[in-house]
């Protein structure tokens, strides 16, 4: 006798579609739970990006153009 | 008739207007900001989500995977898990928040940079430029052509004219918007995206009986069609659209190593969804990505695999024949098909512009990926020139991608979409995926010992598709013209086992050998590079 799960018989398709659902609320249970987590880090990270991003700007607009001549 | 084109050109007139004035608010923002790379890692999780997943979810996806789950039914949902497992959680949480972390140790910005500076190398820079910039435009076209068959099919317009106007748009947007707004253009791409596909899914399985009436009268349908309507695939190992091929059967190697690993496991490296992750600036934007980004691959892939499999039920209930025979042997064109003849013609303007942004997002990321190939990895890096020679050449490489895209869009063949995306996947995860998971996850690796990974996962993997894998093989006509024979061996699986099964192995022992056997990495270089990490 062959089980039907959502209408489908083969339980390799089945557990497909339903491993896709429960991926799915692993990924929204993962997201809410960490929600606020990791941004420790944020505020130093940030100004010592502003540092090397303002240097590599300067690189940039040298070598490639790519932020003055449109703007 | 009339109305249809006013309604259709009203449509368009709106959505240019959206991303138009989206691109302009985010363009004056990365002015007033302080600099348009640090706006990007401000960036809104909601925005970070939305244009990981609309770069990552093409036409192609959407067209062509939707299609081939017309023909190898609801087992490519497995591909759905792996999306979000691999593609969402996986390469967030794991690869993610170390690739942020150590991006910013190395100041890269392309992901071939992050490579190479990771184990001091230039070589890993030129070698993983040129093989993006020879190997993307495979991808890019496929991309193109997805676009261009619903285009056709529903606009019923000529396909030639149709691949010819979405590239010209397409390439007006990268030159002029897609550059500097891109995250937020992507970002109202991907909501269109998402509600496009939202009613699509709703629709089906409102018009085939709900989601077990749907699904139960998909399971049926193997027993109610002609058996000479599945004899050809059935020969091959198909058994329904809700079973899976008999295993170890052509049909079960297609599906699970090309269709299924080759893209659930390729998407790990792939250039221009790596690069997202340098663009963060801490892991809170990361672990609230997961949350969208699981959501969104959902129902982009999901809608458009069983969609394209409930297909047959709705052509079968309607004109008595399977989707594929409907559109004439070509996989590529069901989806089209489909919304054109089931949905209202609102709907399929609507879809239509769903699709343009599925391929605006993605092609804008490809062809600007390409063109700092070209123009940063290869060109700055062999020469050493720096300054306004490398801009033109980067403006070259766009521009060569973008006709070869084209090129390749009249010569490939039919059925190619979702075939054509699976090759490329498979050659970027031989060549790259070894190398990132040990810069990532392994100190002990050497540069010897990811080079050596590096180069042979990427010839096995081109070997193979020219000399062994039948798809590409007898497309490509290498091995015929050498050997007379179409694959080297006949034998079945082998023609129909993907690259990534072979070469990817090979390329992980052949990097943790080989580095085994070289010097390590010094310690001061390495504690650098894995500071806070």
């Amino acid at each position: 006798m062959t089980i039907l799960v959502l209408g489908i018989n083969d339980p390799w398709v089945f557990s497909a579609y339903i491993l896709a659902i429960l991926s799915m609320l692993l990924c929204v249970v993962y997201g809410a739970l960490n929600w606020n987590k990791g941004g420790e880090d944020e505020e130093k990270q940030v100004k010592e990006e502003m540092e090397w991003h303002k240097k590599e700007k300067e690189m940039e607009e040298e070598e490639l153009g790519l932020w003055d001549e449109e703007g | 008739m009339d109305n249809n084109y006013i309604l259709l050109i009203v449509i368009v007139l709106i959505y240019l207007f959206l991303i138009g004035y989206v691109g302009y608010v985010a363009w004056r923002r990365t002015k007033s900001a302080d600099d348009y790379m640090v706006a990007g890692r401000e960036t809104h999780p909601f925005i970070m989500a939305l244009s990981y997943g609309a770069t990552f979810i093409s036409t192609a996806a959407i067209v062509g995977f939707g299609g081939v789950a017309g023909v190898y039914g609801m087992g490519l949902l497995w591909l759905t898990v792996l999306n979000i497992l691999v593609g969402i959680f996986i390469a967030f949480v794991l690869f993610g928040k170390r690739t942020r972390k150590m991006g910013h140790n190395l100041k890269a910005l392309t992901f071939p940079e992050f490579l190479s500076r990771r184990f001091n190398s230039k070589f890993i820079q030129y070698f993983s430029g040129a093989i993006i910039f020879l190997g993307m435009p495979l991808y890019a076209s496929v991309v193109l052509i997805g676009m261009a068959r619903f285009v056709e099919t529903t606009l019923g317009i000529n396909y030639s004219i149709a691949l010819i106007a979405m590239a010209i748009i397409v390439a007006v947007y990268v030159i002029f918007g897609g550059i500097r707004g891109v995250m937020y253009t992507d970002a109202l791409q991907g909501t269109i995206m998402f509600i496009g596909m939202i009613i699509v899914l709703g629709f089906i399985y409102w018009i085939t009986g709900g989601i077990i009436g749907g699904n139960q009268a998909l399971t049926n349908l193997i027993n109610v069609v002609p058996p000479n309507a599945t004899a050809a695939a059935a020969a091959t190992g198909f058994t329904g659209w809700t079973s899976m091929p008999s295993l170890g059967s052509p049909f079960w190697w297609t599906l699970v190593s090309t269709l299924i690993l080759g893209v659930g496991i390729g998407v790990l490296s792939q250039p221009q969804l790596v690069v997202r992750f340098m663009t963060v600036k801490s892991n809170k934007e990361l672990n609230r990505a997961v949350l969208i980004g699981g959501i969104f691959i959902f129902m982009m892939t999901g809608t458009a695999f069983i969609v394209g499999a409930l297909s047959n039920v709705y052509f079968f209930n309607t004109v008595g024949q399977l989707a594929i025979q409907v559109v004439g042997g070509n996989a590529d064109n069901i989806i089209p098909k489909f919304i054109s003849a089931a949905m209202p013609l609102w709907f399929a303007y609507l879809f239509m512009i769903t699709l343009l942004s599925a391929a605006m997002s993605t092609l804008s990321a490809q062809f600007h990926v390409q063109g700092t190939a070209l123009g940063r990895d290869i060109f700055e890096t062999i020469t050493g020139t720096k300054g306004k020679s490398s801009v033109l050449v980067a403006r070259a490489g766009i521009t060569i991608a973008v006709i070869v895209a084209v090129i390749l869009g009249f010569t490939l063949p039919t059925n190619i979409i979702a075939v054509g995306t699976a090759m490329w996947f498979s050659i970027t995860a031989a060549a790259f995926l070894s190398m990132y998971v040990f810069a990532l996850f392994w100190k002990r690796s050497t540069k010897v010992g990811v080079i050596s990974g590096l180069v042979i996962g990427a010839l096995l993997s081109i070997f193979w598709l020219v000399f062994e894998y039948k798809k590409s093989a007898a497309a490509l006509g290498i091995c015929k013209a050498i050997t007379g024979q179409t694959v080297l061996i006949a034998a079945n699986p082998w023609p129909t086992v993907d690259s990534i099964i072979i070469a990817l192995p090979i390329a992980f022992v052949i990097t943790v050998v080989v580095s085994l056997l070289t010097k390590p990495q010094p310690k001061e270089q390495l504690d650098k590079i894995f500071r806070g990490v």
